[in-house]
């Protein structure tokens, strides 16, 4: 199997890298929505980002990734308790999937073989303090997008079914990505995305050629092109690293948490999740930024991924919900 | 396309079957295209036919409950997609946006074989997904009479070019190239000049070069770009303020031609190629074709249809009138096997066990706008409508329905918008609507209603929204004829009234016209007057007749 494309040799793309990298960083933000066309490197970023990430400490065989040998569930059954270091999981959750795969069911074989009941945990399990990611999330079921909103908010998933009653904890940044011109996605689907982005194609020859010339390298000359990149891979990660360690020191001032309730306010986005997310992202960025306190550099770079899908649909504005953060962000913060 | 160009797509996909991804071609059954299709041969084999109404787990693979029961452990059974070869989709156009994007994760995946799909669409609307189109380097139409079927192409060293393949170089100067015609064409995706340089060297490795030539490039462009043009390159705009300085430079390119690469500013060249193969009816494909997943057919039982969305299943009594959930019940059954002492290989149900499908009965809503856009209705009201059905979008939106858009003026009705919940679609078709002309209401109404019908059959509640000023002149027949016209009106109403298809009727005119209160009624509608189109107003009313 093929490495996936390096993150840092994705050409332009400054918006989703950097809400990417946000919420690896801190992933309470609570994951990216990426939005665009066709071919604009959507997916190529997600699967980049796996080999980006630092990697978890946990018990290994544990079905939820748990990070000491306490939280394992009784239900795993597990006699080793060994910690280890692991990457963190990506998991993908295909269209047309399950709902017993989703949340997991029975184990159907050990029912069938020992007539035991078993639980054969699904793919939120798995994803737990990880990334889920969901490739044209505008296509994806209604029914699991139900069970998608009750889990991604209350953190656990609860499977009460078939004699089977099981929680375990379901933490995971979701990363969705999809094409406007497929369809939207419901409200309260966008509102569970911490932050979303718009990516289109560079608009420049010469970036375009950068994109197939590397895209091209990757392909024809596969080992040589890691060799280069890793190299870059492996500082960003430094950078999250460090940024994970130094957030906590971030200082918040009251003025900018002032600036950014009032950008809330004059945006009118509704609910204080809004508030929350920028004032992360912020904290975020500015910690990545390596600088000490939130400033407005850190909030009016991070705003538009923050608010855009938090606003109310207008369809008579034609300059779209990100251009309407910007607005904002000049009168606010000017 | 000529038979010689089909078959040489053919060829190169051959060459290249994995780095290519395979061929999208849009033929009628006939035997031109059963010729074609012989072709195919030169592409790894054994084929697989792949049916877009094929059952999820015949596909992806799943559960195989016959092995599983008879082992008495979890047997998989495996999917077509994991077989090697050739995939062949038939009837692509058939194929839904779900399926069509799974489709696509297996092939971003680089888990597809190479994928030949069969389209045979013939309307613009009847496509393969755009999605699918998107992952396949070659699109070809194939409009040939019987005469004009050729041979295939038999005097290629396959195994030789597959080997030189990996030795072809590709220089910069190639990629600027092909990256400025995508620009040119305004093509967005990065993966079409990415498949145009893979065809390109698919193209020097038959022919024997290591290098890659002029006549690589044009090849790749015609073949990969053509069918993804958004637009038409715009020379004269671009060239207009300075059009003596072009020649001269073109002359300076030819000669730079000569050096030993071969490849000098050959753009215009290149972007000749493309456009010489730029399909014919490329305007009607300007706007996204296929998006829609055109797959969802009359009476066919789709999974995720709207007829009855799969809930998880309920334990329940077997009456003949729903259906049993097989593995469900199964599941159910299982953990009490070993209890129930049921012998290897067999397994006792009990009546407990039956689990029943459950199936979501709520529809979803479309909402059919029959817009008049004739002269009489004048462009300020043409305004105002469109207002109004952008006001209704925005709520149609968060109501989760689905939108479709007629227009009706000249001599004739036009359906703008299938129905789709997408807002951009809606949004920038609506932008683009022109007025003036009779007001042909009656073709119109038949337009609203064959939408309507359809989306019946899909297990959707349409409701027509007619906006007009109601002053019908043109009958169904075409001809100017104020009285036929109102006739031709009332008959299609009462049409819609036998299908007990909710309507409205938004009366646009000056003052409340008699004739369209008449017509709603013959509807059953609702007749909602609005003197002065007030987009606001108008969205009330509607949301208000929905009872929303």
């Amino acid at each position: 199997m093929k490495q996936p494309f390096p993150f840092s040799a994705i050409v332009g793309q400054e918006e989703m890298k950097t809400a990417m990298i946000l919420t690896a960083i801190d992933p309470s933000i609570g994951g990216v929505l990426v939005f665009g066309d066709r071919g604009t490197g959507k997916s190529t970023a997600v699967r980049a980002l796996a080999a980006l990430l630092p990697p978890i400490k946990r018990v290994e065989g544990c079905p939820v990734n748990s990070e000491t040998a306490k939280a394992v569930p009784v239900w795993a059954g597990l006699e080793t308790k060994k910690v280890s270091k692991a990457p963190t999981p990506v998991v993908d959750l295909p269209l047309g999937v399950t709902e017993d795969r989703v949340t997991g069911a029975l184990d159907i074989e050990k029912a069938l073989t020992n007539g035991e009941k078993a639980f054969q945990p699904g793919l939120l399990a798995r994803a737990n303090r990880g990334y889920l990611y969901i490739d044209e999330v505008n296509l994806l079921e209604d029914h699991v997008v139900d069970l998608l909103l009750d889990v991604a908010q209350s953190g656990e998933n609860v499977v009460e079914r078939e004699g089977l009653s099981i929680r375990h904890p379901a933490r995971f940044v979701l990363v969705g990505s999809g094409n406007p011109e497929e369809g939207e996605l419901r409200p309260q689907l966008l509102d569970r995305f911490g932050l979303s982005v718009d990516v289109a194609s560079p608009t420049s020859v010469d970036d375009r050629v950068e994109v197939i010339k590397r895209r091209d390298a990757y392909e024809t000359d596969h080992e040589a092109f890691m060799v280069r990149w890793r190299a870059e891979d492996a500082l960003v990660r430094g950078q999250i690293e460090a940024a994970r360690g130094a957030i906590h020191r971030l200082k918040t001032t009251d003025s900018a948490l002032r600036d950014i309730a009032a950008l809330c306010l004059k945006l009118g986005a509704d609910g204080l999740r809004g508030e929350l997310t920028l004032l992360k992202a912020a904290r975020a960025f500015a910690a990545f930024r390596e600088d000490t306190a939130i400033g407005r550099d850190h909030i009016r770079a991070v705003a538009p991924m923050a608010l855009r899908h938090r606003l109310r649909r207008d369809p008579l504005d034609e300059a779209g919900s990100g251009a309407r953060v910007s607005r904002a962000v000049e009168d606010v913060l000017a | 396309m000529t038979w010689e160009r089909a078959t040489h797509a053919i060829a190169l996909l051959a060459v290249d079957p994995a780095g290519l991804g395979g061929i999208v071609i849009r033929a009628r059954h006939g035997p031109v295209r059963a010729a074609f299709l012989e072709s195919l041969s030169l592409l790894p084999s054994p084929q697989s036919r792949l049916h877009p109404m094929m059952e999820d787990d015949a596909i992806f693979g799943g559960l195989d409950l016959t092995e599983t029961l008879r082992l008495g452990r979890f047997v998989e059974r495996e999917g077509l997609l994991s077989r090697s070869g050739t995939m062949v989709l038939t009837m692509g156009e058939r194929c839904d946006a779900t399926l069509a994007a799974r489709l696509s994760a297996q092939v971003d995946k680089g888990k597809m074989p190479p994928l030949v799909i069969l389209d045979e669409g013939s309307d613009p609307d009847e496509a393969t997904p755009s999605l699918l189109i998107e992952r396949l380097a070659f699109h070809i139409t194939l409009d040939l009479a019987v005469d004009q079927i050729g041979i295939l192409p038999s005097d290629y060293d396959f195994a030789q070019a597959r080997e030189r393949l990996d030795r072809v170089r590709t220089s910069v100067d190639a990629i600027r190239q092909i990256t400025e015609v995508c620009l040119s064409l305004g093509i967005d995706s990065a993966r079409a000049p990415l498949f145009a340089l893979r065809a390109a060297r698919a193209n020097a490795a038959l022919a024997g070069r290591s290098i890659l030539s002029s006549d690589d490039i044009e090849t790749a462009v015609a073949f990969c770009l053509s069918h993804r043009a958004v637009k038409f390159p715009s020379p004269s705009e671009d060239e207009d303020p300075a059009p003596q300085e072009t020649s001269p430079d073109q002359c300076e390119a030819s000669e730079q031609i000569e050096g030993p690469d071969q490849l000098g500013r050959l753009d215009d060249r290149v972007l000749e190629a493309a456009m010489a193969n730029l399909p014919a009816g490329l305007l009607d494909g300007l706007q996204p074709r296929g998006t829609l997943g055109a797959g969802s057919g009359a009476g066919a039982k789709r999974k995720g249809n709207r007829r009855g969305r799969p809930r998880p299943s309920r334990p329940g009594v077997l009456s003949g009138r729903n259906r049993l959930d097989l593995i469900a019940t199964l599941r159910s059954a299982a953990p009490w096997q070993k209890l129930r002492g049921a012998e290897a290989g067999r397994i006792k149900v009990s009546p407990s066990d039956f689990r029943i499908r459950q199936f979501e009965d709520k529809s979803d809503r479309v909402l059919i706008f029959a817009v008049d856009a004739s002269g009489s209705a004048a462009i300020a009201r043409l305004a105002e409508a469109k207002g109004a059905v952008e006001l209704l979008l925005s709520e149609a939106y968060a109501r989760r329905d689905h939108v479709s858009l007629v227009s009706f003026r000249g001599q004739a009705a036009q359906t703008l918008l299938p129905p789709t919940r997408s807002l951009v679609q809606t949004k920038r078709r609506l932008a683009g609507l022109p007025g003036g002309g009779g007001t042909p209401l009656a073709a119109g109404l038949v337009e609203a209603l064959a939408l309507a019908e359809t989306a019946q059959r899909q297990g959707m509640t349409p409701c027509i929204v007619l906006l007009t000023d109601g002053r019908a002149n043109i009958a169904l027949n075409g001809d100017a004829d104020r009285k036929a016209a109102a006739t031709d009106a009332a008959s299609i109403a009462r049409h819609i009234r036998s299908h007990k298809i909710d309507t409205i009727v938004l009366d646009l005119g000056n003052r409340p016209t008699r004739d369209l209160e008449g017509l709603a009624h013959e509807m059953d509608g609702m007749y909602v007057p609005l003197p002065r189109a007030d987009a606001r107003r108008m969205s009330s009313a509607v949301s208000s007749a929905l009872g929303t």
